[in-house]
């Protein structure tokens, strides 16, 4: 128990996806506009990432890995079952909420290629864990993504309002702030022993 | 060996089969109740997401057709046949009401030949890159470019580029979608009616001998078109000629008078009134002709004299009986296709 509550507070602050992997930066940075979309587009990613972690659990470990096939089909076979669970999402979100379908827009199906979930699959065949610790792997890297989407979002909500130098308006400011919550999150590394 | 292919390709075929069966499945289960009129729109629809209409691709026509925010007329590539298909799913009758086709025309004739160059280019082989530097390369600030940016953007391959460097544009492959002429940067593609067959082909505002100075063809606003229109249709703005289409109707005399050929007719001659035996002799027709080239007498059949009649058509759209047809002679032939051939010869 204690283990799991390790690697879930180890992905969600101490590896974070994004902010200390600098995985999935896309998103982050394309979909941080609005707290609300930021969180919705994070929920999003959090099921894919935790239905990934199951999926390729099974994969590497029940097809791949007996048949000696994971040096060559890894990759194949992730991306594969990431395009199909994404496909599934994307059915969900829109019966369930055309208006959230229409505000994540090309990002939802850009999930599909999101490199946290891709890395995700990697780095659970990489660690070898079982399939609890997978699924807790992927629960909190999907935690850790919504939260660093929430909190750029809230950020860039506020600098709405601040007073950005003409230079660095837009994307640069961001960047800025995407750089400055990336260093603030390497203070928790050393939290955990990994 | 080939166990290991035989094993891959088995193990992703299942997997692929399971995920897709999962899928099929899924969009069943979550299927979204879209209007259906929606995807029978779409399907009529040209699908070239042109964006002509103003809406992203043709699927948001089709969305904003059935919300009734577009007339079913609003596909302008699709044209009338589209347009009846779509009042047909509406349930509204097309009501002839679709919009007079438009065709791009091309305003200027300051090709290689015709007009001075001010300076050598050499960048990127394209229009809105060479209208950058320094407003492009030609002397006449108004020509077209010639690296043929509208031919490119074309989405029915109606432009290509003839050898003396101007847009030769498919009057019959043209749906008038208006891309080319958004995309060129001098604005030397106009939509206009498919009916109008003369234009002023340039756009030149600047002085009379100033034009002249930088290109053979262009409109050196002598005002000889404004004084040869019967219809009050040509006007010069600006130093340069400009035909109010809603007042023209196409007789051709500002082209014989244009002395730098400025205006241009899409046929050599002009058509001719002939009256048949419909005629009861009413003389509407030869009171309304504005160069009284008809003359008759009342109750008998009218003649129309073939040296006076301008081609206006005014006879036959006032003739009750419609005993009046407008006939093109000898000259039938289109200009502008023969320009093309000249190019390419």
């Amino acid at each position: 128990m204690k283990e799991l509550l390790f690697i879930i507070a180890g992905s969600v602050l101490v590896n974070n996806f994004v902010l200390s992997r600098f995985l999935g930066e896309c998103p982050f940075l394309g979909v941080s506009r609005k707290l609300e979309t930021a969180i919705s587009m994070g929920v999003a990613t959090t099921f894919v990432l935790t239905m990934t972690s199951v999926a390729t659990y099974f994969i590497q470990f029940y097809i791949l890995e007996p048949f000696g096939l994971s040096r060559f089909l890894q990759i194949v076979s992730f991306i594969l079952v990431i395009a199909a669970l994404v496909q599934l999402v994307e059915m969900v979100i829109l019966k369930t909420s055309p208006a959230l379908y229409k505000a994540l827009g090309i990002y939802l199906p850009l999930i599909t290629t999101n490199c946290a979930v891709l890395g995700l699959a990697l780095l659970i065949a990489i660690k070898r864990y079982n399939f609890i610790q997978s699924v807790a792997f992927g629960l909190g890297a999907g935690i850790g993504f919504t939260l660093a989407m929430a909190l750029m979002a809230g950020i860039r909500e506020e600098m709405e309002f601040g007073d950005v130098p003409e230079a660095l308006q837009g994307a640069a400011i961001v960047l800025i702030t995407a750089g400055l919550l990336s260093m603030a999150f390497l203070g928790f590394s050393g939290l955990i022993p990994m | 060996m080939a166990n290991v292919i035989l094993v891959s390709v088995l193990s992703m075929g299942g997997l692929s089969l399971l995920l897709g069966a999962g899928l099929a499945y899924a969009s069943k289960k979550f299927a979204v109740e879209t209007d259906p009129r929606v995807d029978a729109i779409n399907e009529v629809l040209p699908g070239a997401n042109c964006g002509a209409c103003g809406y992203p691709g043709c699927s948001g026509l089709a969305a904003a057709v059935v919300e009734g925010n577009a007339p079913v007329t609003a596909c302008l590539v699709g044209g009338p046949a589209v347009a009846q298909k779509i009042a047909e799913i509406m349930g509204v009758s097309a009501s002839g009401e679709t919009k007079d086709r438009k065709v791009a025309r091309v305003l200027c004739q300051g090709g290689v030949k015709e007009a001075r160059l001010k300076s050598d280019y050499h960048g990127v082989k394209s229009c809105r890159a060479a209208s950058m530097v320094n407003g492009g390369p030609k002397g006449c600030p108004f020509g077209c470019i010639g690296f043929g940016d509208c031919a490119k953007v074309c989405p029915v391959g109606a432009i290509t580029m003839s050898e003396n460097g101007l847009p030769v544009i498919d009057e019959e492959k043209c749906t008038g979608c208006g891309l080319c002429a958004k995309e060129c940067p001098k604005q030397v593609i106009a939509l206009t009616s498919a009916k109008n067959e003369v234009h002023v082909r340039c756009r030149a505002t600047l002085k009379g001998k100033d034009t002249k100075e930088v290109c053979k063809v262009g409109c050196i606003a002598c005002k000889q078109c404004e004084k040869a229109c019967p219809f009050d249709a040509v006007h010069v703005l600006n130093n340069v000629a400009i035909i109010d289409y809603e007042k023209c109707r196409n007789c051709m005399k500002c082209v014989e008078k244009c002395p730098t050929k400025a205006i241009t007719s899409a046929f050599a001659e002009r058509k001719k009134a002939v009256i048949n035996d419909n005629c009861i002799g009413c003389t509407i027709c030869a009171k309304n002709c504005p160069v009284n080239a008809i003359s008759g007498e009342v109750k008998k059949k009218h003649a129309v004299n073939a040296e006076l009649c301008i081609g206006c058509s005014i006879c036959a759209e006032k003739c009750p009986k419609g005993a009046i047809t407008m006939v093109r002679g000898e000259g039938n032939i289109k200009t502008s296709i023969c320009d093309a051939c000249a190019a390419v010869k």
